[in-house]
């Protein structure tokens, strides 16, 4: 144990310089920092060079198709022509907005991204909360394996697949439909209902990643400490009332962060999963922010106004994550960061 | 067989029975479509027309549905160019991950910390899609599979995993390897990989299913058909009824999929899955909460 913590304080009079100890903790005293600040700025670069070798690469790829990209989203104030390139596009000022705005497909996009965000508030995220109580009241350590294992598995299934899944079963031409038929009862076709739509992409969504997003909840629960809920029980508590009292209070300061992630998301609702199923239900229905930015810009070549509503979106989330967790901290709940 | 602790009494057998039943229904829903279609896929087309289009269990099995897929409708390409953009993605983004997360994780690198809120700051500022399209198209990398794998290598958040797991490493390691004279690309090669070999696993894994089920950015960069990956051809077979382009010019095939080779093909996009879910159990709850928790 000795060897071990002299060792660090060897190297540092060796080699003159801290030695690297991401988690080793703050030695109080004396400490050669000033002097290994002092060291010329070549000598360093010189010596952590392979480090920043090492780094090169991603943050490159970061710089090109993030940074970059961010940069560029100077598009929304240009009339831009492909064939011009950004140099030479001619600047617009605030007009891609003022057409957005005067745009009736931008607002139906809109209103389809909020009221399908609120669907999904309201129908899928009590889901894995509930779905992880049932598994942790679960006393068979094979059977909640087993359960858990199955659930998870829709989580990594491609869009395409779970719509085509959704199809087989549910489509007009669906195992269900055909069963009803062969009862004589009258079928339905919800996969290109417009007026079910919202409710379709929730129950996939549902399908998809309630069971997965139990990991989360499953974990906040196990974290509660065990002796609570015994003294409780020995004070005469009931399951409902130890749910009530150390379950829910224990999970809350997660609930409380994702639904401040969920509301930074609110404007992106399964832009995949909606593009996919787009066609069958018309735009009307289906528009949402991402797929007007994808058919307006992509498709259709309204480059400025597209890359305009992007913008659009990616503020106004910033500003909802913001507010969200200034929210928590009002509530004196942690949030994403400390104030 | 139970691991029900002492103080919880023994629940009633009404509550135990509503229970087991809620646990069968939510497997059902999850199992019953799978079921289907692989049953479907192997199921004769006289089967599948004389119960109306589905099958529920096969009476006798015939693999013509996966012989037919492979038989010049450009499937089987599609397979390949899948598999190699996963390989190739996989390998370029742990290269890029790995080595930044180990190069993160030394506090005092020069720039460690500008170099570190770099990386963080993209999770809160994500560029819109036409930017980063103008960008793929500027580099000249439209109808190239570089589109596919380069712009989406890179993720703050798996580099923050892999990082925290680097640091959990005791530093003393590092320390006498460093004492015995190894350098940078020694340490990374002999210490770090072999020790972080889990979480690169996981991360990895996590990565390549990303990659595997990616149609969006074929979508939206391949414009040439004939390189279109398997999500794609099998959303034209499946969810738009049609065969992909090149295989039209065949007249036999130019008639919509049967039923049974469009869930054959579901059946084989999902199996790479299949076979990697195993490792992924394992590992995945540790290193959601590695992530969650040391954020």
């Amino acid at each position: 144990m000795a060897v071990n913590q002299a060792l660090p304080r060897v190297l540092r009079t060796f080699r003159g310089r801290p030695p690297d100890s991401p988690d080793s903790p703050e030695v109080p005293g004396k400490q050669p920092r000033p002097a290994a600040r002092a060291k010329s700025f070549v000598m360093r670069m010189r010596q952590d060079s392979p480090l920043l070798l090492m780094t090169a690469p991603a943050v490159l790829v970061l710089l090109l198709f993030t940074y970059i990209p961010l940069l560029g989203s100077v598009v929304a104030f240009m009339d831009y022509v492909p064939f011009l390139g950004f140099t030479n596009s001619q600047w617009v000022g605030w007009n891609n907005f003022t057409a957005l705005f005067q745009d009736n497909l931008f607002w139906g996009a809109l209103a389809n991204t909020f009221e399908i965000t609120f669907l999904q508030l309201l129908l899928f995220f009590p889901v894995p909360i509930m779905l992880a109580v049932l598994f942790n009241s679960v006393a068979m350590p094979m059977v909640k394996k087993f359960v858990q294992s199955v659930i998870y598995l829709p989580h990594f299934l491609s869009w395409v697949i779970i719509v085509a899944l959704f199809q087989q079963i549910l489509g007009g031409g669906g195992v269900i439909n055909r069963i009803l038929a062969t009862h004589g009862m009258s079928g339905f076709d919800i996969m290109s209902d417009p007026n079910t739509f919202q409710l379709l992409l929730t129950s996939q969504a549902v399908w998809k990643d309630a069971g997965w997003g139990t990991i989360i909840f499953l974990a906040a629960i196990a974290a509660i400490d065990p002796q609570l809920f015994e003294s409780a029980a020995m004070d005469g508590a009931g399951a409902w009332r130890r749910f009530w009292h150390i379950t829910l209070p224990g999970m809350r300061p997660i609930i409380i962060l994702l639904l401040i992630l969920r509301l930074g998301d609110a404007l992106t609702v399964g832009f995949e999963q909606i593009l996919l199923q787009r066609d069958a239900v018309g735009p009307n229905a289906a528009e949402v922010l991402d797929t007007y930015v994808y058919f307006n810009g992509v498709v259709d070549g309204n480059w400025g106004v597209a890359t305009a509503a992007g913008l659009l979106k990616g503020v106004v989330s910033l500003l909802l994550v913001l507010a969200a967790n200034k929210l928590a901290h009002r509530f004196g709940e942690e949030g994403i960061y400390r104030r | 067989m139970s691991d029900r602790p002492v103080w919880q009494g023994k629940p009633r057998p009404i509550a135990l029975a509503l229970k087991g039943l809620a646990l069968f229904l939510i497997c059902a829903v999850v199992i019953f479509p799978f079921l289907s279609v692989v049953s479907t896929s192997l199921a004769t087309k006289q089967q599948i027309d004389a119960n109306g289009g589905y099958v529920l269990w096969p009476t006798s099995i015939s693999f013509d549905a996966y012989r037919q897929i492979f038989d010049g409708t450009g499937v089987g390409r599609s397979i390949v160019i899948s598999l190699g953009v996963t390989v190739v993605g996989t390998a370029f983004s742990l290269f890029c991950t790995v080595l930044a997360a180990y190069g993160l994780s030394r506090r005092n690198m020069l720039f460690q910390r500008g170099l570190l809120s770099f990386v963080l700051i993209t999770l809160l500022f994500a560029p819109g899609m036409i930017p980063v399209y103008l960008m793929v198209k500027q580099m000249q990398m439209l109808d190239t599979y570089w589109a596919l794998i380069i712009p989406s290598a890179v993720s703050a958040f798996n580099i923050v995993i892999v990082r925290g797991f680097i640091q959990a490493i005791p530093h003393e390691l590092f320390d006498s390897a460093r004492m015995d004279g190894a350098g940078e690309w020694r340490i990374f090669w002999s210490l770090v990989l072999p020790l972080s070999r889990a979480v690169i696993a996981v991360v990895g894994l996590f990565i390549a299913v990303g990659y595997w089920n990616n149609y969006f950015g074929p979508l939206l960069y391949l414009n040439d058909q004939t390189k279109w990956p398997l999500q794609l051809v099998m959303r034209s077979f499946v969810l738009q009824n049609h065969v992909t382009s090149n295989s039209s010019a065949q007249p036999g095939l130019a008639a919509p999929p049967a039923q049974s080779v469009q869930m054959a093909l579901v059946v084989i996009a999902t199996l790479p899955i299949l076979c990697a879910y195993p490792f992924l159990t394992k590992h995945m709850s540790k290193g959601m909460l590695t992530g969650a928790i040391k954020g």
